[in-house]
Protein backbone atom coordinates (compact mmCIF):
# COMPACT_ATOMS: atom_id res chain seq x y z
CA UNK A 1 0.00 0.00 0.00
CA UNK A 2 1.02 3.56 -1.41
CA UNK A 3 1.66 6.06 1.78
CA UNK A 4 -0.42 8.46 2.20
CA UNK A 5 0.83 10.33 4.89
CA UNK A 6 1.24 14.14 4.04
CA UNK A 7 4.05 16.10 3.76
CA UNK A 8 4.87 18.67 6.32
CA UNK A 9 6.42 21.65 5.51
CA UNK A 10 7.33 24.91 7.23
CA UNK A 11 6.26 28.20 4.94
CA UNK A 12 7.15 32.00 5.49
CA UNK A 13 4.35 34.11 4.50
CA UNK A 14 5.28 37.71 4.05
CA UNK A 15 1.75 39.46 4.61
CA UNK A 16 1.18 43.09 3.86
CA UNK A 17 -0.58 44.54 6.56
CA UNK A 18 -2.68 47.15 7.00
CA UNK A 19 -4.70 48.83 9.97
CA UNK A 20 -6.87 52.38 9.04
CA UNK A 21 -7.13 53.14 12.04
CA UNK A 22 -3.44 52.99 13.59
CA UNK A 23 -1.47 52.20 10.49
CA UNK A 24 -0.05 55.31 7.81
CA UNK A 25 0.67 53.03 5.40
CA UNK A 26 0.69 49.42 4.55
CA UNK A 27 4.05 46.79 5.26
CA UNK A 28 4.63 43.22 5.39
CA UNK A 29 4.71 41.26 8.55
CA UNK A 30 6.39 37.64 8.28
CA UNK A 31 4.86 34.94 9.77
CA UNK A 32 6.37 31.40 9.83
CA UNK A 33 3.40 28.69 9.28
CA UNK A 34 3.74 25.06 9.54
CA UNK A 35 2.12 23.64 6.58
CA UNK A 36 0.89 20.22 4.82
CA UNK A 37 2.25 20.22 1.42
CA UNK A 38 -0.73 19.08 0.41
CA UNK A 39 -2.81 22.84 1.33
CA UNK A 40 -3.82 25.77 -0.44
CA UNK A 41 -2.55 28.97 0.64
CA UNK A 42 -6.32 29.61 1.86
CA UNK A 43 -5.46 26.52 4.02
CA UNK A 44 -2.00 28.36 5.29
CA UNK A 45 -3.67 31.71 6.25
CA UNK A 46 -6.67 30.17 8.24
CA UNK A 47 -3.75 28.08 9.65
CA UNK A 48 -2.25 31.52 10.80
CA UNK A 49 -5.17 33.13 11.82
CA UNK A 50 -6.56 30.22 14.15
CA UNK A 51 -3.12 30.00 15.85
CA UNK A 52 -0.56 32.46 15.28
CA UNK A 53 -2.20 35.68 14.86
CA UNK A 54 -6.08 36.67 15.19
CA UNK A 55 -6.20 40.10 14.14
CA UNK A 56 -5.24 39.26 10.22
CA UNK A 57 -8.36 40.35 7.92
CA UNK A 58 -8.75 38.55 4.69
CA UNK A 59 -12.23 37.40 2.66
CA UNK A 60 -13.17 33.49 1.95
CA UNK A 61 -16.19 31.75 1.85
CA UNK A 62 -16.52 28.64 -0.25
CA UNK A 63 -12.45 27.02 -0.48
CA UNK A 64 -13.92 25.22 -3.29
CA UNK A 65 -13.47 27.89 -6.54
CA UNK A 66 -16.70 28.87 -6.27
CA UNK A 67 -17.76 32.15 -4.36
CA UNK A 68 -14.38 33.81 -5.84
CA UNK A 69 -13.92 36.15 -2.28
CA UNK A 70 -10.83 34.61 -1.40
CA UNK A 71 -8.94 36.64 -4.50
CA UNK A 72 -5.07 37.87 -3.44
CA UNK A 73 -2.04 38.44 -5.11
CA UNK A 74 0.42 35.46 -4.52
CA UNK A 75 3.62 36.43 -5.22
CA UNK A 76 2.99 39.42 -7.19
CA UNK A 77 -0.07 37.03 -9.79
CA UNK A 78 -3.55 37.26 -8.83
CA UNK A 79 -4.88 34.08 -7.70
CA UNK A 80 -7.55 32.21 -5.60
CA UNK A 81 -6.10 31.71 -2.52
CA UNK A 82 -8.28 28.34 -2.66
CA UNK A 83 -6.83 27.62 -6.08
CA UNK A 84 -2.86 28.62 -5.55
CA UNK A 85 -1.92 25.17 -4.31
CA UNK A 86 1.46 25.07 -2.04
CA UNK A 87 3.34 22.34 -3.71
CA UNK A 88 3.60 25.03 -6.80
CA UNK A 89 5.09 27.47 -4.70
CA UNK A 90 8.85 27.94 -2.91
CA UNK A 91 8.65 28.34 1.11
CA UNK A 92 8.71 32.26 1.00
CA UNK A 93 5.17 33.18 -0.56
CA UNK A 94 4.15 36.97 -0.32
CA UNK A 95 0.34 37.69 0.24
CA UNK A 96 -0.80 41.34 -1.19
CA UNK A 97 -4.63 42.41 -1.63
CA UNK A 98 -5.43 42.51 -5.07
CA UNK A 99 -3.94 45.19 -7.24
CA UNK A 100 -5.54 48.38 -8.30
CA UNK A 101 -8.14 48.15 -5.47
CA UNK A 102 -7.86 50.62 -2.22
CA UNK A 103 -7.30 48.27 0.72
CA UNK A 104 -10.05 47.98 3.66
CA UNK A 105 -8.14 46.64 6.11
CA UNK A 106 -5.15 44.02 5.25
CA UNK A 107 -5.58 41.47 2.48
CA UNK A 108 -9.32 42.58 2.25
CA UNK A 109 -10.61 45.21 -0.73
CA UNK A 110 -13.11 47.98 -1.38
CA UNK A 111 -14.51 46.46 -4.37
CA UNK A 112 -17.28 49.29 -4.57
CA UNK A 113 -15.98 50.17 -7.81
CA UNK A 114 -16.45 46.52 -9.45
CA UNK A 115 -20.12 46.55 -8.18
CA UNK A 116 -21.28 49.72 -9.30
CA UNK A 117 -19.77 48.95 -13.13
CA UNK A 118 -21.20 45.62 -12.72
CA UNK A 119 -24.71 47.47 -12.05
CA UNK A 120 -24.64 49.85 -14.78
CA UNK A 121 -23.95 46.75 -17.31
CA UNK A 122 -27.22 45.37 -16.21
CA UNK A 123 -26.21 41.61 -16.35
CA UNK A 124 -29.27 39.86 -16.10
CA UNK A 125 -32.28 38.53 -18.59
CA UNK A 126 -33.99 41.94 -19.74
CA UNK A 127 -36.63 39.33 -21.89
CA UNK A 128 -36.98 39.98 -25.42
CA UNK A 129 -40.26 38.78 -25.56
CA UNK A 130 -42.97 39.23 -22.93
CA UNK A 131 -44.38 36.42 -21.56
CA UNK A 132 -46.68 35.07 -18.49
CA UNK A 133 -45.48 31.97 -16.68
CA UNK A 134 -48.81 30.39 -17.89
CA UNK A 135 -47.19 30.33 -21.19
CA UNK A 136 -44.46 28.25 -20.32
CA UNK A 137 -40.87 28.10 -19.91
CA UNK A 138 -38.38 30.00 -22.26
CA UNK A 139 -36.62 27.34 -24.61
CA UNK A 140 -33.40 27.18 -25.10
CA UNK A 141 -31.36 24.65 -27.74
CA UNK A 142 -28.12 23.43 -26.60
CA UNK A 143 -26.52 25.15 -29.43
CA UNK A 144 -27.70 28.67 -27.99
CA UNK A 145 -26.60 27.55 -24.83
CA UNK A 146 -22.86 26.55 -26.05
CA UNK A 147 -22.67 30.36 -27.43
CA UNK A 148 -22.54 32.04 -24.34
CA UNK A 149 -21.76 29.59 -21.25
CA UNK A 150 -18.26 29.78 -21.13
CA UNK A 151 -18.99 34.13 -20.32
CA UNK A 152 -21.66 32.80 -17.51
CA UNK A 153 -18.69 30.66 -15.54
CA UNK A 154 -17.39 34.49 -14.33
CA UNK A 155 -17.43 34.16 -10.46
CA UNK A 156 -16.69 38.13 -10.14
CA UNK A 157 -13.52 37.48 -8.23
CA UNK A 158 -11.93 40.25 -9.95
CA UNK A 159 -8.75 38.91 -10.30
CA UNK A 160 -9.00 40.24 -14.05
CA UNK A 161 -9.18 43.50 -13.22
CA UNK A 162 -6.34 43.12 -10.63
CA UNK A 163 -4.49 41.97 -13.60
CA UNK A 164 -5.28 44.68 -16.02
CA UNK A 165 -2.88 46.97 -16.44
CA UNK A 166 -5.44 48.71 -18.61
CA UNK A 167 -7.57 49.46 -15.20
CA UNK A 168 -4.54 50.20 -13.13
CA UNK A 169 -3.68 52.85 -15.80
CA UNK A 170 -7.65 54.03 -16.26
CA UNK A 171 -9.84 53.51 -13.70
CA UNK A 172 -13.24 54.47 -15.41
CA UNK A 173 -12.75 51.35 -17.61
CA UNK A 174 -15.66 49.40 -16.64
CA UNK A 175 -12.75 45.94 -17.62
CA UNK A 176 -12.96 43.07 -18.29
CA UNK A 177 -15.69 40.67 -16.04
CA UNK A 178 -18.32 43.19 -16.38
CA UNK A 179 -17.91 43.51 -19.94
CA UNK A 180 -18.03 39.98 -20.47
CA UNK A 181 -20.95 39.41 -18.20
CA UNK A 182 -22.93 41.87 -20.20
CA UNK A 183 -21.68 40.44 -23.24
CA UNK A 184 -22.83 36.67 -21.95
CA UNK A 185 -26.47 38.41 -21.90
CA UNK A 186 -26.29 40.05 -24.90
CA UNK A 187 -25.81 37.11 -26.73
CA UNK A 188 -28.30 35.08 -24.57
CA UNK A 189 -31.36 33.76 -27.20
CA UNK A 190 -33.48 34.87 -24.44
CA UNK A 191 -32.52 38.39 -24.31
CA UNK A 192 -33.68 41.90 -25.46
CA UNK A 193 -31.56 44.15 -23.58
CA UNK A 194 -28.56 44.38 -26.18
CA UNK A 195 -29.22 47.78 -26.83
CA UNK A 196 -29.34 48.97 -23.44
CA UNK A 197 -26.28 47.66 -22.09
CA UNK A 198 -24.31 48.57 -25.34
CA UNK A 199 -25.32 52.39 -24.41
CA UNK A 200 -22.75 51.82 -21.51
CA UNK A 201 -20.28 49.15 -23.08
CA UNK A 202 -19.89 50.17 -26.54
CA UNK A 203 -18.31 53.60 -24.63
CA UNK A 204 -14.96 55.10 -24.86
CA UNK A 205 -14.71 54.03 -20.90
CA UNK A 206 -16.39 50.73 -22.10
CA UNK A 207 -15.20 48.02 -24.26
CA UNK A 208 -13.06 50.51 -26.36
CA UNK A 209 -10.64 51.20 -23.33
CA UNK A 210 -9.86 47.53 -23.74
CA UNK A 211 -6.09 47.27 -25.76
CA UNK A 212 -6.00 43.18 -26.10
CA UNK A 213 -3.48 42.93 -23.57
CA UNK A 214 -4.97 39.35 -22.56
CA UNK A 215 -3.70 39.03 -18.86
CA UNK A 216 -7.51 38.82 -17.83
CA UNK A 217 -7.84 35.26 -19.86
CA UNK A 218 -4.44 34.40 -18.10
CA UNK A 219 -5.86 34.77 -14.81
CA UNK A 220 -9.05 33.95 -14.84
CA UNK A 221 -9.62 30.58 -12.56
CA UNK A 222 -12.72 29.72 -14.29
CA UNK A 223 -11.78 29.52 -18.12
CA UNK A 224 -14.22 32.72 -18.83
CA UNK A 225 -11.42 34.20 -21.32
CA UNK A 226 -12.61 37.53 -20.92
CA UNK A 227 -10.05 38.90 -23.82
CA UNK A 228 -12.09 37.09 -26.40
CA UNK A 229 -15.30 38.52 -24.72
CA UNK A 230 -14.47 42.04 -25.47
CA UNK A 231 -12.90 41.38 -28.82
CA UNK A 232 -16.37 39.98 -29.77
CA UNK A 233 -17.92 43.01 -28.28
CA UNK A 234 -15.47 45.17 -30.31
CA UNK A 235 -16.22 43.62 -33.83
CA UNK A 236 -20.34 43.79 -32.82
CA UNK A 237 -19.77 47.19 -31.99
CA UNK A 238 -17.88 47.76 -34.97
CA UNK A 239 -21.31 46.44 -37.56
CA UNK A 240 -23.03 48.42 -35.33
CA UNK A 241 -21.42 51.71 -35.88
CA UNK A 242 -21.61 51.60 -39.78
CA UNK A 243 -25.07 50.17 -39.28
CA UNK A 244 -26.25 53.19 -37.15
CA UNK A 245 -24.57 55.64 -39.80
CA UNK A 246 -24.85 54.58 -42.78
CA UNK A 247 -27.31 51.91 -43.09
CA UNK A 248 -29.65 52.88 -40.16
CA UNK A 249 -33.11 51.43 -41.94
CA UNK A 250 -31.08 48.31 -41.53
CA UNK A 251 -32.67 46.21 -38.32
CA UNK A 252 -29.51 44.83 -36.19
CA UNK B 1 -22.42 57.87 -22.26
CA UNK B 2 -22.18 58.53 -26.13
CA UNK B 3 -21.19 55.30 -28.23
CA UNK B 4 -17.74 55.57 -29.32
CA UNK B 5 -16.61 56.96 -33.20
CA UNK B 6 -13.27 54.46 -32.38
CA UNK B 7 -14.89 51.52 -34.59
CA UNK B 8 -13.94 53.52 -37.78
CA UNK B 9 -10.34 52.96 -36.48
CA UNK B 10 -10.19 49.63 -34.67
CA UNK B 11 -12.29 48.08 -37.83
CA UNK B 12 -9.78 48.86 -39.90
CA UNK B 13 -7.12 48.22 -37.61
CA UNK B 14 -8.62 45.03 -37.43
CA UNK B 15 -9.58 44.00 -41.17
CA UNK B 16 -6.17 44.95 -41.99
CA UNK B 17 -4.57 42.70 -38.87
CA UNK B 18 -6.85 39.77 -40.92
CA UNK B 19 -5.96 40.56 -44.29
CA UNK B 20 -2.18 40.68 -43.23
CA UNK B 21 -2.45 37.08 -41.81
CA UNK B 22 -4.93 35.44 -43.77
CA UNK B 23 -4.58 36.83 -47.13
CA UNK B 24 -1.10 38.46 -47.91
CA UNK B 25 1.11 35.64 -47.53
CA UNK B 26 -0.76 33.81 -50.39
CA UNK B 27 -0.89 36.85 -52.42
CA UNK B 28 2.97 37.07 -51.94
CA UNK B 29 3.39 33.86 -52.85
CA UNK B 30 0.93 33.77 -56.14
CA UNK B 31 2.51 37.42 -57.06
CA UNK B 32 6.09 35.27 -56.88
CA UNK B 33 5.19 32.48 -58.62
CA UNK B 34 3.27 34.76 -61.41
CA UNK B 35 6.27 36.84 -61.72
CA UNK B 36 8.37 33.60 -62.71
CA UNK B 37 5.84 31.86 -64.23
CA UNK B 38 5.67 28.79 -61.69
CA UNK B 39 1.92 28.83 -61.90
CA UNK B 40 -1.10 26.85 -63.11
CA UNK B 41 -2.46 29.16 -66.55
CA UNK B 42 -5.41 30.26 -64.46
CA UNK B 43 -3.17 32.09 -62.05
CA UNK B 44 -0.82 33.22 -65.20
CA UNK B 45 0.87 36.74 -65.42
CA UNK B 46 -1.80 37.75 -68.55
CA UNK B 47 -4.48 36.75 -65.96
CA UNK B 48 -3.23 38.46 -63.22
CA UNK B 49 -1.95 41.44 -64.86
CA UNK B 50 -6.20 41.47 -66.82
CA UNK B 51 -7.56 41.40 -63.15
CA UNK B 52 -5.23 44.23 -62.10
CA UNK B 53 -6.28 46.15 -65.01
CA UNK B 54 -10.22 46.26 -64.29
CA UNK B 55 -11.74 48.68 -62.03
CA UNK B 56 -12.62 45.76 -59.63
CA UNK B 57 -9.12 44.30 -59.06
CA UNK B 58 -7.75 47.74 -58.62
CA UNK B 59 -9.80 48.77 -56.13
CA UNK B 60 -9.85 44.91 -54.51
CA UNK B 61 -5.79 45.57 -54.33
CA UNK B 62 -5.78 49.07 -53.37
CA UNK B 63 -8.32 47.92 -50.46
CA UNK B 64 -5.74 44.99 -49.59
CA UNK B 65 -2.90 47.28 -49.44
CA UNK B 66 -4.29 50.11 -47.96
CA UNK B 67 -5.78 48.04 -44.23
CA UNK B 68 -2.37 45.87 -44.66
CA UNK B 69 -0.09 48.92 -44.40
CA UNK B 70 -2.05 50.97 -42.19
CA UNK B 71 -2.28 47.84 -39.93
CA UNK B 72 0.83 46.61 -39.65
CA UNK B 73 1.84 50.97 -39.44
CA UNK B 74 -0.12 50.70 -35.99
CA UNK B 75 1.28 47.68 -35.27
CA UNK B 76 4.82 48.37 -35.25
CA UNK B 77 3.96 52.34 -33.21
CA UNK B 78 3.07 49.75 -30.49
CA UNK B 79 5.66 47.42 -30.78
CA UNK B 80 8.38 49.47 -30.45
CA UNK B 81 6.27 51.00 -27.59
CA UNK B 82 7.08 47.72 -26.06
CA UNK B 83 10.33 47.64 -26.46
CA UNK B 84 10.88 50.75 -24.47
CA UNK B 85 10.89 53.40 -27.92
CA UNK B 86 9.31 56.05 -26.09
CA UNK B 87 9.02 59.02 -28.86
CA UNK B 88 5.84 57.66 -29.66
CA UNK B 89 5.07 61.19 -31.22
CA UNK B 90 8.17 60.34 -33.27
CA UNK B 91 7.24 56.85 -34.11
CA UNK B 92 3.81 57.12 -34.99
CA UNK B 93 4.37 60.34 -37.49
CA UNK B 94 7.24 57.87 -39.48
CA UNK B 95 5.21 54.73 -39.53
CA UNK B 96 1.93 56.68 -40.66
CA UNK B 97 3.77 58.75 -43.40
CA UNK B 98 5.28 55.56 -44.57
CA UNK B 99 1.70 53.74 -44.85
CA UNK B 100 0.65 56.80 -46.64
CA UNK B 101 3.52 56.65 -48.62
CA UNK B 102 2.91 53.23 -49.64
CA UNK B 103 -1.04 53.59 -50.46
CA UNK B 104 -0.36 56.88 -52.56
CA UNK B 105 2.22 54.81 -54.55
CA UNK B 106 -0.09 51.60 -54.59
CA UNK B 107 -2.72 54.22 -56.11
CA UNK B 108 0.34 55.64 -58.72
CA UNK B 109 0.93 52.13 -59.77
CA UNK B 110 -2.72 51.20 -60.27
CA UNK B 111 -3.35 54.03 -62.47
CA UNK B 112 -0.53 53.39 -64.64
CA UNK B 113 -1.78 49.80 -65.26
Amino acid sequence: MSDNRLAARQIELEVLRYNPETDQEPKFQNYSVPCINEWCVLDALNYLKDNLDPTLAYRWSCHMQVCGSCGMMINGEPKLACKAMLRDYPDTIRIEPLNHFPIERDLVTVADDFIAKLKRVKPYIIPGEKRVPTEGEYKQTPAQLKRYRQFAMCINCMLCYAACPEYGLQPKFIGPAAISLAHRYNIDSRDGGRDERQEEIATDEGVWECTFVGACSEVCPKHVDPAAALQQVKAASTVDWYLEHFMSWVKK
Amino acid sequence: MAKSNKPIIWGTFAAGGELVSLIMPVLILLTLLAATGHVPAIFGYEKLHAFAAGWFGKLAIFVVLFLSLWSQAHRLRITCFDFGLRADGLVAFVMYILAALGSVATVVYLARI
